[in-house]
């Protein structure tokens, strides 16, 4: 038993002895490097999703890859979090390691990175979604903050033009959950598909998931069956089983249309050899230009702190520079509410009306369901 | 065949478990001195390959942060399992818990100290009552508890997420959260200056650890439950109250879910969560009790290590061993554990071997 | 006359035991070999070996003059043995005809299972070895009997010829033995050779023509049947003469102390199980409950000890109303109950001896001090216990239940039954499956109990053994008390008759009178 003992010990060591061997070689690599300029370290901390949730996650991973290939001697690490428990853990790691820019996507690292800034006051940090922390507390945090409801905006004018080509005068809008930074997506939206006509139904449907494209699907179908013509998926990769449903339904000769969030999903909802696609347009969030941004200020050492709000005429928030789907007339539209938006003319709310006190939206919320 | 130590088996598994992640690494070209280096750097705060940083208390205190839940919802499946339950709901219990504690550190008001001890004790009620009607139903109906255990996981999800929006002030900024829990109502960190979220809430565990020992191995009630456990007809025959047996230790084993809510809601986040998912502490849970058989030392033991190997994930990504590799020793732990028959046959053809060897010199 | 199997000088060692010591058992073609021995004498080590789950320390086996290395039952089953084991290896749900291919299911030309021409191949078999089981029935609705039949066939169905049945009588009713016997002539007639491995030596006399006796691990000798005497073969098995009859003096029956009126009880389907029974058991007397397996024996005594559910009726203990109390409450007003399945209701096999001798009174002083257990006090009272009653076990108190031997675990059962000193005993079935040494024990207790002036119910399918211990036999048929008969007034004869319920006697004078 004891001879089986010390094989086990044996082997073990053996490997980690073949790996000491490799290890070897990784600081001369470091001492080399130490002529060169210094390596720039980005630490990106993700939330469950991981970096290919083809949402924000994603996004904003892009952005620092994107700045990666463009510039020598960047090095980008991630860390994927378990549970919302591991957010410090993986912050402070990042800063034990002494990393350039800690970023960190979405609200719900708020809490976690301010506790994490307080034990690293130096720390240069980007915080994506949040703007509500004390700036003068934390001098080298970023927050950064879309005016998204304008680019939804732009998406529910396109939406609504749809609908109302179609006939239907219905359409449909399914959100991952609602919090504080998800109601501007559906203030903007509803509101461009009211300029266009305000008596068009929005049929209105909380997933209360971003990772259950099932669900998706199934409130599509539910949407889709009431009348609806175009979605406005807005739900993380539970939004991916709306866009899916309409693949099929688009499959079968059906007319159906999905309004993307976040990127460009175009290649999302193609559905047949042609490359034609469901998706309509899509209301883009450019977390990867943030990102993208924060890392070569912080190359350039002209990194500050404090708040930055992404909107229409810095095309943080934007619809895709290619949209195959929209007709002419609609380009227009979507292009002259465009300058009004930058040029102040029009305002758009940052909050949404649902269906207690508004009868144009149905579904969820609303006492007149189905 | 001869009588093994379960520590020595257990060990066992864990090596195979090591060797085999080893083992995977090296097919896919990482390093696998780094699983060790992680390794070591959880447990003891010391970093190989930066040893220049000295020791950094946080790792080590991150190490025993993740084994706290995990022991609590150990003792949860372990509990239920000596009675002869399967305990499946821990998820559930841990998310009334964290529910029932995040209610009472915000709206109600109680001088320090004495408001954890409500939360607490509010978590341990909640997390029991919603054993209480698996058990209740398996003893009285005979409906089998892993089912009701699973739907009221869910009941458990949607219940929290509809709760703490219709009740409970909400942070304005996310509309994901409840505001931060006044000062009196968390458990005071115990972090030595570092980042760790570590609390004092371990005292909790410790005690409930004991609690659990002492029933089980103490008293005639433990009696009874495990009687019930190994042959419910028999203790039924020998005039023990077996559907009371299956009802309270259901309620229990909730009750010690309810507090790894607690401890987690209250010590670690400070803030009750909207959560859109299982975070897998119930389920942790079942590992745990496994391979530490169900007895209070076991789960003491296989938290801490499973528990390590939670921690020990952000130096592994950060060592670019992906995260899942983590699962993997966990699952091979698990499978040797479950196998240890097979362990049990190998040790015993060693010995026999041994003795084989040893009956040659002696005829020759 | 040729060898079937030879086993020459086997030896078995496990770590501290040797198991079997240069045994030879060497088994004639076309005849049927018994193999005695007491519980732990080492049949089952050498029949294992034989099946291939051992591997000898030393010795070499022959099948059929050739020298064969059996290392798995594989090879056994190569060799064309097979092996009907005590504990019945079946699926309940599936039919016997699924049953016996599993594992060797025939396949038709579309790679489907065969199961007609099994069914026909089941069918033809069992008719020809007069064994008459249904291919379609299903194992959970046919009687342990059939069972056990199953298993035969499954034999049979894999052309084995040489068949070993381990213990094969110790779970069928009298008239299934006989059946059984006969089973196993015809397929002597057939040409087979079966190796019988049994306790009871009515049965070898019945059936068998030579019998090899082991003790302690060792052959003791090898005889013919035909010319040896019950009692030669069982002091060559126990090592000292056996004393058949239970010495016990006349009964002195004082006053009535169970009393059962027109109980009804049903059984689990809620089907009527026990109908309008009376009985009374006094002070001073053994009563027993004769009958055929399944005829609401279990029914009635799960009623009488509060385990199951009166539809109506009552049971008085010492006068006492206790029909509708708890199970706990039963054993308090004075039963003590030694269950008809010790693994199943006696003992909680994986506790150590000492937790279950307190298994009724162990949140009670001096087992509880308070809501603790005082494990000074169990300690204590387990000592005494396996003193008195002469438990044997490895490590004595500490002994898991599930290690030790049958008879020392009903001994266990029966030593904490008997020390609760209850007026009523209700043994069931309290020697099953038990050697001759411990059976003689148990029956030796039994009638001291009795002598101390306690009410003994005894139920038992053992006929022979209701009638050497009873003062007063029922005999329950269907549900229904068919007769109530003075031990020394009746033969085997008339008891079989009621217990088939082809003849009523209940002489309720003759009753009242005892």
């Amino acid at each position: 038993m004891k001879k089986f003992f010390s094989l086990l010990l044996v082997l073990l060591l053996a490997f980690a002895l073949v790996g000491c061997g490799s290890k070897g070689n990784e600081p001369a690599d470091d001492q080399t490097g130490g002529d060169e300029p210094q390596t720039l370290h980005l630490g990106f901390v993700t939330d469950v999703g991981g970096i290919d949730d083809k949402s924000f996650n994603q996004t904003t991973y892009e952005g620092l890859l994107k700045f990666q290939s463009e510039n020598e001697n960047v090095e980008v690490k991630y860390l994927q979090s378990n549970n919302d428990a591991d957010y410090i853990p993986n912050l402070s790691s990042f800063c034990d390691e002494k990393a350039d820019l800690l970023v960190a996507a979405g609200f719900l690292f708020d809490g976690a990175m301010s506790e994490v800034l307080t034990t690293y006051p130096d720390q240069k940090a980007l915080i994506i979604d949040v703007d509500w922390l004390d700036a003068s507390a934390f001098p080298n945090l970023r927050q950064v903050a879309f005016a998204v409801e304008q680019g939804t905006y732009l998406a529910g004018i396109a939406a609504g033009m749809k609908a109302v080509e179609n006939g239907s005068k219905h359409v449909g809008m399914v959100i991952g959950n609602e919090s504080a930074s998800m109601d501007p997506f559906f203030a903007g939206f509803q509101q461009g598909v009211w300029s266009v006509d305000p008596e068009i139904i929005i049929d209105y449907d909380n997933a209360m998931s971003f990772n259950e494209p099932e669900k998706g699907s199934t409130l599509a179908e539910k949407q889709f069956n009431n009348g609806a013509t175009v979605i406005f998926a807005c739900a993380g990769s539970t939004g991916n089983g709306v866009i899916a449903n309409a693949v099929e339904r688009c499959k079968n000769g059906q007319e159906v249309w999905v309004v993307g969030v976040d990127t460009d999903q175009y290649s999302y909802g193609v559905y047949d050899d042609a490359g034609h696609s469901c998706i309509l347009t899509s209301a883009m969030k450019r977390v990867d230009v943030a990102a993208y941004d924060a890392a070569k200020d912080v190359a350039a050492g002209t990194f500050t702190g404090g708040v930055k709000l992404y909107t229409l005429s810095d095309r943080g928030v934007s619809l895709p520079e290619e949209n195959p789907n929209l007709t002419e007339d609609v380009l227009a539209a979507v292009e002259a509410a465009t300058n009004d938006v930058v040029n102040g003319v029009i305002e758009v709310s940052k909050t949404a009306v649902y269906g207690d006190t508004d009868a144009r939206v149905v579904g969820f919320y609303s006492s007149a369901t189905e | 065949m001869k009588k093994h130590n379960p520590v020595l088996i257990s060990l066992i598994a864990v090596f195979l478990g090591l060797l085999i992640a080893c083992i995977v690494l090296a097919v896919s070209g990482l390093n696998p001195a780094n699983l060790f280096i992680a390794l070591i750097r959880s447990l003891s705060g010391f970093y190989l390959l930066k040893p220049e940083q000295g020791i950094n208390i946080s790792y080590p205190l991150n190490w025993l942060l993740n084994s706290l839940p995990i022991i609590l919802t150990g003792c949860s499946v372990g509990f239920a399992y000596r009675t002869g339950m399967f305990n499946i709901g821990g998820e559930g219990q841990f998310l009334v818990g964290g529910l029932a504690a995040a209610t009472v550190a915000t709206l109600v008001k109680l001088p320090p100290v004495v408001h954890v001890i409500v939360c607490v004790l509010a978590a341990g009620i909640a997390g029991a009552l919603w054993g209480f009607l698996p058990g209740f139903l398996k003893a009285t109906r005979n409906i089998n508890e892993v089912v009701i255990c699973v739907m009221l996981n869910y009941t458990a999800l949607y219940l929290n997420q509809w709760a703490i929006k219709a009740f409970l002030p909400i942070d304005l900024n996310t509309k994901a959260k409840t505001t931060l829990f006044p000062d009196s109502a968390t458990f005071f960190p115990l972090n030595f200056g570092s980042t760790s979220q570590f609390h004092w809430g371990f005292v909790i565990v410790i005690a409930a650890l004991l609690v659990y020992w002492f029933i089980m191995e103490k008293t005639t009630f433990g009696y009874s439950l495990r009687a019930t456990g190994l042959n419910k007809e028999g203790a039924r025959y020998a005039g023990m109250k077996t559907k009371f047996n299956c009802t309270a230790s259901m309620m229990i084993a909730g009750a010690f879910s309810g507090l790894a809510g607690a401890i987690v809601t209250i010590g670690v986040f400070k803030y009750g969560r909207i959560a859109t998912a299982f975070d897998g502490y119930g389920f942790d849970g079942i590992s745990v009790a496994l391979v530490g058989s169900g007895r209070a030392v076991g789960i003491l033991l296989a938290g801490l290590l499973f528990g390590l190997l939670k921690a020990a994930g952000t130096t592994f990504q950060m060592l670019g061993i992906p995260k899942e590799v983590a699962s993997i020793i966990q699952a091979c732990v698990l499978i040797f554990v479950a196998i240890q028959h097979g362990i049990k046959m190998l040790l015993d053809f060693l010995s026999k071997r041994k003795e084989k060897k040893l009956d040659g010199s002696h005829s020759s | 006359m040729a060898y079937a199997i030879e086993m020459l000088n086997i030896t078995k060692d496990f770590p501290g035991i040797r198991a079997n010591d240069n045994v030879t058992l060497q088994v004639e073609e076309r005849s049927i070999h018994a193999l005695l021995g007491e519980n732990g004498a080492g049949k089952s080590t050498l029949m294992s070996i034989l099946f291939g789950l051992y591997q000898p320390t030393s010795g070499t086996i022959k099948v059929r003059g050739q020298e064969v290395r059996i290392t798995s039952p594989n090879v056994a089953n190569d060799l064309k043995i097979g092996m009907v084991h005590q504990h019945f290896k079946l699926v309940e749900c599936f039919t016997v005809t699924e049953n016996i291919i599993l594992g060797n299911e025939p396949l038709t030309k579309y790679g489907t299972v065969d199961i007609r021409n099994a069914k026909k191949r089941v069918k033809e078999l069992s008719n020809r070895y007069g064994l008459m089981v249904d291919p379609d029935a299903r194992i959970e609705d046919i009687t342990v009997g059939m069972q056990q039949r199953v298993e035969i066939l499954k034999m049979l169905y894999r052309d084995s010829d040489i068949l070993i049945f381990d213990e094969p009588t110790a779970v069928l009713t009298p008239q299934e033995i006989d059946e059984l016997m006969h089973i196993m002539r015809n397929m002597v007639k057939e040409g087979k050779t079966v190796l019988l491995i049994t306790h009871k030596l009515k049965e070898i006399k019945a059936v068998a023509d030579k019998c090899t006796i082991l003790r302690k691990g060792k052959g003791i000798a090898t005889v013919d049947v035909k010319t040896t005497s019950e009692a030669e073969m069982a002091e060559m098995m126990v090592g000292r003469s056996v004393n058949f009859k239970v010495d016990k003096k006349p009964a002195e029956p004082k006053e009535v102390v169970l009393k059962i009126d027109n109980l009804c009880v049903k059984d689990l389907k809620g089907l009527p199980a026990v109908k309008n029974v009376s009985l009374e058991v006094r002070r001073g007397e053994i009563v027993g409950l004769a009958g055929i397996d399944g005829n609401g024996q279990s029914e009635l005594v799960y009623a009488l000890t509060g385990m199951e559910k009166v539809e109506s009726g009552h049971v008085y203990i010492n006068g006492v109303d206790i029909t509708d109390l708890s199970i706990r409450e039963h054993a308090d007003k004075g039963i003590s109950h030694i269950p008809e399945d010790r693994h199943k209701h006696g003992l909680i096999l994986d506790f150590p001896l000492r937790e279950n001798l307190i298994i009724h009174e162990y949140d009670r002083a001096p087992f509880a001090k308070g809501l603790f257990v005082n494990n000074e006090a169990i300690d204590e009272y387990s000592d005494r216990l396996i003193e008195e009653f002469d438990v044997r076990s490895g490590q004595g108190k500490d002994s898991l239940t599930r290690g030790m031997s049958g008879g020392n675990q009903q001994k266990a059962i029966i030593a904490r039954e008997i020390d609760r000193h209850s007026d009523l005993l209700l043994a069931v079935q309290p020697t099953r499956g038990l050697d001759v040494g411990a059976i003689e024990y148990i029956h030796k207790r039994i009638v001291e109990e009795r002598d101390n002036g306690k009410a003994i119910l005894l139920v038992s399918l053992e006929l022979d053994e209701i009638m050497s211990l009873s003062d007063t036999i029922a005999v329950i048929h269907d549900g229904e008390i068919t007769g109530i008969v003075k031990c020394d007034e009746t033969n085997e004869n008339e008891l079989g008759l009621l217990m088939s319920g082809a003849l009523h006697k209940l002489g309720g004078s003759d009753h009242e009178e005892a």
